[in-house]
């Protein structure tokens, strides 16, 4: 069989997980599978271009400093990226976690405090991420000239 | 099965970076001299060492992931699943060649 016959479902055969009124999610597990499918081909290209351009261009980890990020940060294309980047791999990452959480922790409180608590994690590190992108200032007023990028003379 | 192990490890080991990379950086919403304090401690030798272990997981979990993917898609790649396994390791040992020299002599060499 191959992936294009119509009655090839992908993913494996889980036992959907039930939910607490003892109803199935159908297709949740599937869902999860795919999504893993298909995020972690995209990150894979957005982390190793991150890491070339900060760590193997010019100065590599020395260069880093807010007038790099500030710099990188002014432009839309590091917006949309560092923003991809940003919700795409603690997605990835939260729900494998998450699948962690349910191969490991088997007692029924501590399961629900783990995934309580990477819930919380997960959401909040999104929104602040998305935060810091929407309102980051490269030239913020009253700060030190000469940590700044080099264009923030020309706007002054 | 080492490989599944190797998956896991790295992965949760990219996770946990990923919550303390993302707040670290937060701080240039703070203000350049607590950017520039906090991302310092990342050019010190140790931290150097550790973003070169963390560089190691996040190859060696991309192109494990990608194997899985390829072995789940295609019967070929299933049945040259072993040849795969050196694959990654193969592409993962040629890519730190490339990486750790030059990021050793950042961190250690002052260039």
């Amino acid at each position: 069989m191959t992936a294009s016959s119509p009655e090839f479902v992908p993913g494996p055969k889980i036992k959907e997980p039930r939910i607490r009124s003892g109803r199935v999610r159908p297709g949740a597990e599937q869902w999860s599978w795919r999504f893993m499918r298909i995020s972690g081909p995209i990150l894979v290209i957005l982390i190793l271009t991150h890491l070339f351009i900060n760590l193997m261009t010019g100065d590599g980890v020395n260069q880093i400093d807010f007038a790099f990020v500030a710099g990188k940060l002014a432009s839309p294309l590091w917006q949309v990226w560092d923003l991809t980047m940003l919700v795409l791999a603690m997605l990835h990452g939260g729900n494998g976690m998450r699948l962690l959480i349910n191969d490991y922790a088997h007692t029924p409180w501590l399961n629900k405090l783990l995934h309580g608590a990477l819930g919380v994690a997960v959401i909040g590190i999104i929104v602040l991420g998305s935060l810091v992108i929407f309102t980051f200032d490269p030239c913020p007023a009253g700060a030190d000239p000469s940590l700044l990028p080099s264009f923030c003379k020309d706007l002054a | 099965m080492w490989m599944w192990v190797v998956h896991r490890v790295t992965g949760v080991a990219i996770f946990f970076f990923l919550l303390v990379h993302v707040l670290d950086t937060a701080l240039v919403r703070v203000s350049p001299e607590a950017y520039n304090e906090v991302i310092g401690s990342y050019k010190t030798p140790i931290y150097g060492l550790v973003e070169a272990g963390l560089v190691a997981a996040i190859l060696l979990h991309a192109f494990n992931g990608l194997r899985i993917i390829a072995v789940d898609r295609s019967t070929w790649a299933l049945r040259h699943q072993k040849q795969l396994v050196w694959a990654v390791w193969i592409v993962f040992a040629v890519l730190m060649a490339g990486f750790l020299p030059r990021h050793l002599m950042h961190v250690f060499g002052g260039a």
